[in-house]
């Protein structure tokens, strides 16, 4: 069936099941919450970070099959990655859920493993589920950002 | 119960209430969805349209559209007619004592803000209370919510079951020299408690307090009687009693809409206006300022129309059948947990499937063309309540099926599959 080829592959359905990185960080630098008002999905991501680099991320909370492996494949995708390299990861991340396929598609554009969300781009109102772990860590991100600029 | 509902299947297409004729009143329901007849449960957010009412507005836009309450041409004449005509239609649908008492606003919230910003000015001040319940939608939370914040008064809620029922002790206990209002929603919109607002009324009126009613969702499934429930207020949208949207209604006593002062302030709420003072309309049209929906109110006429032709107590006991059936038919799959078992209940019912969230539930089951609600429902302090972020919401009218609530239950256990 269509939902489960392309929006339920068996990769999401995994990482829903045992989410990874899953629980908080003790001696984390920086963390923000995310939920999405509309879906009652609420969690946190916690980012350890050297200099701007990520160098261990986790989240605890809880929402649907997409948003939890999402943030649990977000989590694996970010580690050793520069505050710069991640800004890139998301924004390609953004237009292959969205279905702007141009930017999503470029050869430098490899997902990797978080192509397994491209289906998403066939159902518009989920892609708030899949965003949502990520505009959370950026949230985090930022926050450090702005710590580190002022001290 | 199980036998009942082995009866009550066998009334589809019966001679009291034909369903299938029903249906074919209906154009949006003939239509397939992902290659699935549509299997439409999600009418506590808002219900479809018969063809009588797509036709009233379409008449009236054709052949009588004018502005109402002034010009003297024909036209005008006619439309006026038209829309006081359809207030007159509500005033004897929920048997209002008179026709002014009947106010037409742009939907059941607005009625809320309405009281809440009025009735709020003239009666409630610093350490003045409000009281709501536990189960309210947010409509019925933030209005008085904004008002307490301005007055410095505070916001009392009458706890619940976990049936969902509400705890009328504890009601009684809130109510108190300081109570100024009392504001519940006659049929939840998650829990599809019926509350026994009636009895919440006389308890409420004895100490002199008035009530308000949300009957957005209990105006299309239940008999409203604002005189036999004595409420001070009473609340609804067209769109969920199979009207159009931005169209509802505000029934007030009119001594309350009398006294209070007006909400908006333009034309057609005045009787005379100089740069110095302004005097305002009578009722209803003091509440109505500018141009209304005009064409709304005259498509929620033609709505009540086509309900009563049903006949209301048809409906009622139909819903209650197709009610019973689905919450046997939900409880019958395993891991799935209903949330709001009142034993008096109408047309909604709340559920969560362990291990599934809500939203991959409303995914997989729209695949198989079947639309249920799933999320907070807006009332996210009832979700807190029972420690779920979301649920999944399958809610009835009566062109519902037997066949349709089976049509549910399979797709769930293609959900459940997908997720094992």
């Amino acid at each position: 069936m269509s939902y489960f080829n392309e929006l339920y592959q068996e990769v999401i359905l995994d990482h829903n099941k045992r989410p990874r990185n899953f629980g908080e960080l003790p001696g984390a630098d920086s963390r923000a919450n995310g939920n999405n008002p509309l879906c009652g999905d609420r969690l946190t991501v916690y980012l350890k970070l050297d200099g701007k680099t990520v160098t261990d991320v986790r989240f605890k909370g809880a929402g649907c099959a997409i948003s939890t492996a999402s943030a649990s494949l977000m989590t694996e995708a970010l580690k050793g990655k520069t505050v710069e390299e991640i800004e890139h990861l998301f924004a390609r991340f953004r237009a292959m859920v969205t279905g702007k396929t141009s930017l999503a598609e470029e050869p430098a554009a490899k997902l990797g493993k978080l192509e397994v969300f491209r289906g998403v781009s066939d159902y518009p109102v989920r892609v708030k589920c899949a965003t949502l772990a990520w505009h959370t860590m950026l949230a985090a991100l930022r926050q450090s950002d702005e710590t580190v600029s002022t001290e | 119960m199980r036998a009942a509902n082995v009866a009550s299947r066998a009334h589809q297409g019966s001679a009291w209430f034909d369903v299938e004729r029903v249906r074919a009143d209906f154009p949006i329901l003939k239509q397939q969805i992902h290659g699935h007849p549509l299997v439409y449960l999600d009418n506590a957010a808002t219900s479809q349209k018969p063809q009588s009412v797509i036709d009233a507005i379409s008449r009236f836009y054709s052949t009588d559209n004018a502005n109402i309450h002034r010009g003297v041409h024909l036209l005008s004449q006619r439309a006026t007619d038209a829309y006081e005509g359809a207030r007159e239609k509500l005033q004897r649908f929920i048997n209002a004592a008179e026709p002014r008492e009947t106010i037409f606003v742009r939907s059941a919230t607005e009625a809320v803000n309405l009281v809440a910003r009025c009735y709020g000015a003239s009666h409630v001040g610093p350490g003045d209370e409000i009281i709501i319940s536990a189960m309210e939608h947010h409509s019925n939370i933030v209005p008085w919510q904004m008002l307490c914040e301005e007055k410095g008064a505070r916001l009392r809620i009458i706890p619940i079951t976990d049936e969902g029922e509400l705890i009328l002790e504890e009601y009684e206990k809130l109510l108190g020299p300081r109570t100024r209002l009392v504001s519940v929603v006659h049929l939840s919109n998650v829990l599809g408690t019926i509350n026994p607002i009636k009895e919440m009324i006389r308890i409420a009126h004895a100490r002199q307090i008035p009530v308000f009613v949300d009957g957005a969702q209990a105006a299309s499934h239940l008999r409203v009687d604002v005189q036999d429930l004595d409420c001070d207020f009473y609340a609804f949208s067209g769109h969920k009693l199979y009207g159009p949207s931005g169209i509802g209604v505000l029934y007030g006593k009119a001594r309350f809409l009398e006294e209070m002062p007006p909400y908006q302030g333009g034309g057609d709420m005045i009787s005379t206006v100089t740069f110095e003072k302004t005097r305002y309309n009578v009722l209803p049209y003091k509440y109505e300022a500018g141009t209304p929906n005009i064409a709304g109110a005259v498509g929620l006429g033609a709505a009540i129309d086509y309900f009563e032709g049903l006949g209301v107590e048809n409906v009622i006991r139909y819903e209650a059948d197709l009610l019973s059936y689905l919450m046997e038919s939900l409880a019958s799959v395993p891991d799935v947990k209903l949330i709001g078992t009142a034993p008096h209940k109408a047309s909604v019912q709340s559920f969560s499937v362990a291990g599934v969230h809500p939203h991959d539930i409303g995914t997989i089951v729209d695949e198989h063309g079947v639309a249920i609600r799933t999320g907070h429902h807006c009332a996210q302090p009832l979700m807190d309540f029972y420690h779920v972020p979301a649920t999944a919401r399958a809610s009835l009218a009566f062109y519902n099926t037997f066949d349709e609530i089976d049509a549910l239950v399979a797709a769930l256990h293609k959900a459940i599959e997908v997720f094992k």
